[in-house]
């Protein structure tokens, strides 16, 4: 069966409760139903809403339940009052299952047992990311981007459903009451569920402006809710893209050139194909396929592929060849990002600095992989309605890529379904701009037989190295900085130049570079939260050969790290306390400010580190939130590295939708932040082969040296904003500050040990 | 080639080399045992093999004929109860990729060693990677799961 409608997905009861006392269920259904849609196109208060009707092509949902009543693009609630919420952004683990899910709830006053999240179906008419236009995740924007509208949703049904039993039980509507999934008239002493009412709200009329509630009569949201789908995920029934199987189904592995840019000069498959199991090798555009009826014999079968390749197009440089284009570069100024005042002459005359301190510095920063759990992967079969296909993989824009595979398969895109499933992390890594693993995956489907009818279902699969040498890593960088501190504590000027290779540059982002700057490059630097007069923050960009990406807080992975250890290192210089120096310098952003100061308050800051030990903290602002993190480390032995102990971190996200994701996105976060910043690179070799292969050397935190992590989260009434990736940025930073104080050295390179 | 996994005993083709990941996945749909790397360096495929943690992606299957093998699917008992019973309270879960194996080390951990110290847990669990770094969950649930089995799993 191709298709789980909610009436044969599992759902498993569990006898296992939650802290808050709720039975747990099994949560996730799939599918992508619907019927007719109303879309709720408002997003903050005060802006106009107009309700938009799409009609959806019914060819699509075939095989699917229809839902008895949906009143909106994301609300569906069947007669066993189970409430559907169809949830347009991916779930890699970040959480907007349950998030999403959440607010729906509260408005609907429902009974948090009664909820499933489904993925929604490909449509920017319905699901577009309101802060991007397609719908996409990414940026840490699924709250932020979904607060009001999934709000305006469950209000919207609530209406209809207490405008459906007034009208049946004759009462006004100002009478009824809702809690927990129960509609009462309590004057007569009337009640009923959301099933018994759905087909009767079904005919009410769709408000367009429904009453949202007032934060004080939130039942869900700010509440610590257990995550919907964590019972599926700790029984091994968690169904991830690579569990995908279906009859007749090849499972296909590829060849990919071992350097970026080079191509198939000529292939020998016939030892590949005299293997039991494997059944077809052909070439397509980003190499040579292999199709077998297992992985196994899909990956013998790759390895006796005997293949040439044409290498005159490729990026043969190594890594440290880039990274000195980018040093030699960022000597000089490059395009400005940001100018007030005059940083350059100040710095030259040394202005003020005989008291205080002036500092040049220099960083450096590899590439990276994203290297999230599941490989790429990806499943296209014959949609056994019509002509076309269906995707099922974790796309995380999937009206990007849906054109994208249509294109390849001479279909129009509304012929490509495509099932968002659940992801094993992601990273930034899915969120491909090219749609290049949807390409990969529709010629793999299409390139198996000349005739569409006789194409088997194919299972692309990436082994862990496709995934380290597939390129798509975040960008190297150097940072050259120059500045000077008097000797209160003042910034008499900043200059930075930030120099990195930009996947703007020469790709179909390019329109979204501005005069020379690429902001994914300078964000935390250009906009320098510290009060200075004299500032220059300049770019510039390079292209290689080798492709890369958005990777979990993307540039603030190097420009938080720059700023926070340089501004450590300034007010070293000069005598003064670094959480006191930072505050005196933040008086224009009391949010910053905010989480510096609780972070400070609950690591107990100012007292001495132990001997052998040392204190680090560093500030950081990303995609709308705020995070403080403070690191007590010591120094552990072969490889000489920080071991970190403890991680103290204050957090302000606007509204706390949901305190335990929060906590869950900082601890990931700083784990993730962290193993990076002591391990992990990715070097491209002479001739342009990439080193590491797998895990054994490309390294990221284990569980030994997951330090402590206490995360405090500022009560606001502002709108939410991200934490997927804001917990990353500032944990580099503090590491390497604390580090410095330790050793009397600062990390100018990372990662911290490096193995060349 | 017959295997004994979860109790019950599957007479299974396939060729006696291919790793008993791919034999659980692709030949018997016990898709709980997650592919991770290959080369046993992230644990996602950890299995039980007559009660020890063993990574399924680099044992042939024929090694592991005549053996028990148990995976995700066939957790029973004390220790597997009170690990997934915490899994669940302290919603450890994050993309939930690599969860299958980290419960399967920490359930063999403490069938072998119901009171572990915090060196045990490092020794048992730094085998199994977690790109969502759910580190700091990961070890305090096996801590509540030790605790909640008294020491007598």
């Amino acid at each position: 069966m191709s298709v789980e409608t909610p009436d044969t997905a599992q759902e498993t009861d569990s006898a296992a409760t939650s802290k808050a006392g709720l039975s747990r269920r099994q949560f996730i259904t799939r599918g992508g139903a619907l019927v007719l849609g109303v879309s709720l196109t408002g997003c903050a208060p005060g802006s106009p809403r107009v309700p938009q009707f799409f009609k959806i092509d019914d060819s699509q949902t075939e095989g699917h339940e229809e839902f008895t009543f949906a009143p909106d693009a994301f609300v569906r609630i069947t007669p066993d009052s189970i409430v559907h919420v169809m949830i347009k952004h991916i779930e890699f683990g970040q959480g907007p299952y349950t998030g999403l899910t959440t607010l729906v709830a509260d408005e609907l006053d429902a009974d948090w047992s009664q909820m499933r999240a489904l993925a929604a179906p490909a449509s920017d008419a319905l699901y577009k990311n309101l802060k991007m236009g397609a719908q996409l995740t990414g940026g840490s924007t699924a709250m932020a981007n979904s607060f009001y509208q999934m709000r305006n949703a469950g209000a919207a049904a609530r209406q209809m459903i207490v405008g459906a039993a007034a009208e049946t039980w004759g009462v006004p509507a100002s009478e009824i009451t809702v809690q927990k999934g129960i509609v009462r008239h309590p004057p007569s002493k009337r009640q009923a569920s959301f099933g018994d009412l759905v087909e009767a709200a079904a005919g009410q009329p769709v408000p367009s402006e429904p009453t949202l509630k007032s934060p004080e009569d939130f039942v869900f949201i700010g509440k610590e809710m257990p995550k919907i789908d964590t019972l599926e995920k700790s029984n091994g029934t968690a169904q991830f893209t690579i569990d995908l199987y279906r009859d007749e189904m090849l499972t296909v592995v590829v060849a990919h050139s071992p350097t970026f840019g080079g191509r198939v000069a000529s292939f020998d498959a016939s030892a590949a194909l005299a293997l039991p199991g494997v059944v077809s090798v052909q070439e397509i555009p980003q190499g040579v396929a292999v199709y077998a009826e297992d992985t196994f014999a899909a990956i013998q079968g790759r390895r006796a592929l005997k293949i040439e390749w044409d290498n005159s197009a490729a990026e043969t440089r190594s890594s440290e060849e880039m990274i000195s284009v980018l040093r030699e570069k960022s000597k000089m100024p490059g395009a400005v990002a940001t100018n007030r005042g005059d940083a350059a002459s100040t710095l030259k005359d040394k202005v003020g600095t005989a008291a205080g301190t002036h500092l040049e510095a220099e960083y450096i920063f590899p590439f990276l992989a994203h290297a999230s759990m599941e490989p790429l992967d990806a499943l296209i079969e014959r949609n056994p309605i019509g002509e076309g296909v269906i995707a099922s993989y974790g796309a995380q824009a999937p009206t990007v890529d849906q054109p994208v595979i249509a294109g390849v398969l001479g279909l129009m895109p509304e012929q490509v379904r495509m099932d968002v499933q659940m992801a094993g992390g992601s990273f930034g890594r899915r969120a491909t701009y090219d749609s290049s693993l949807a390409k990969e995956a529709a010629f793999v489907f299409k390139n198996q037989s000349a005739d569409p009818a006789s194409r088997r279902p194919t299972k692309l699969l990436w082994t862990r190295e496709d995934d380290m040498q597939g390129g798509y890593y975040r960008p190297i960088a150097t940072h050259r900085l120059s500045g000077s501190m008097s000797a209160d504590g003042k910034i008499i000027a900043w200059d930075q130049t930030v120099a990195a290779q930009s996947f703007y540059l020469g790709t179909s982002l390019e329109a979204s570079i501005k005069n020379g700057v690429d902001y994914s490059a300078v964000e935390g630097a250009s906009d320098l939260p510290y009060a200075t007069d004299h500032l220059r923050v300049t770019n510039h960009l390079i292209e290689t050969g080798v492709p890369t990406l958005w990777w979990r807080s993307v540039g603030h992975t190097h420009t938080g790290f720059a700023v926070e250890t340089f501004i450590d290192e300034l007010l070293e210089g000069v005598g003064i306390d670094p959480v006191e120096g930072r505050l005196a310098l933040l008086g224009e952003h009391p949010r910053r400010a905010g989480v510096l100061r609780r972070a400070a308050e609950i690591a107990d800051w100012g007292r001495a580190a132990a001997p052998g030990r040392a204190f680090g903290v560093a500030v950081h602002k990303s995609f709308g939130s705020y995070v403080a993190q403070i690191v007590e480390i010591e120094a552990a032995e072969s490889p000489d590295r920080p071991l970190v102990r403890k991680v103290w971190c204050a957090v302000d996200c606007g509204i706390a939708v949901n305190p335990n994701v929060i906590r869950a996105q900082m601890e990931g976060g700083i784990g993730f932040g962290l193993g990076a910043a002591l391990y992990s690179e990715v070097h491209i070799d002479q001739g342009g082969t990439v080193r590491e292969k797998n895990f054994d050397t490309y390294k990221s935190l284990r569980l030994h040296e997951m330090p402590e992590v206490e995360v405090s989260i500022i009560a606001s009434n502002e709108d939410p904003t991200g934490v997927g990736e804001p917990g990353v940025p500032p944990i580099a930073p503090a590491v390497a500050n604390a580090w410095r104080r330790l050793k009397g050295k600062r990390v100018s390179r990372l990662p911290i040990v490096r193995t060349t | 080639m017959k295997l004994k996994i979860n109790g019950q005993t599957h007479e299974v083709d396939a060729p006696p080399e291919m790793p008993l990941l791919w034999v659980l996945r692709d030949k018997l749909k016990l898709t709980g045992t997650k592919f991770g790397c290959g080369i046993a360096q992230c644990g996602a495929c950890t299995v039980q093999i007559d009660g020890q943690a063993r990574r399924a992606c680099v044992t042939p299957a024929i090694a592991a004929a005549g053996t028990e093998i148990r995976t995700i699917e066939g957790l029973e008992g004390p220790a597997a109860n009170a690990v997934q019973s915490a899994w669940v309270d302290l919603d450890v879960p994050q993309c939930g990729y690599c969860q299958s194996g980290q419960i399967m080390s920490a359930v063999a951990l403490l069938e072998n060693v119901p009171s572990p110290s915090d060196e045990e847990i490092n020794r048992a669990m730094m085998g199994n990677l977690c790109r969502c770094n759910c580190y700091s969950r990961i070890r305090q649930a096996v801590k509540d799961a030790a605790d909640q089995t008294g020491g007598e799993a």
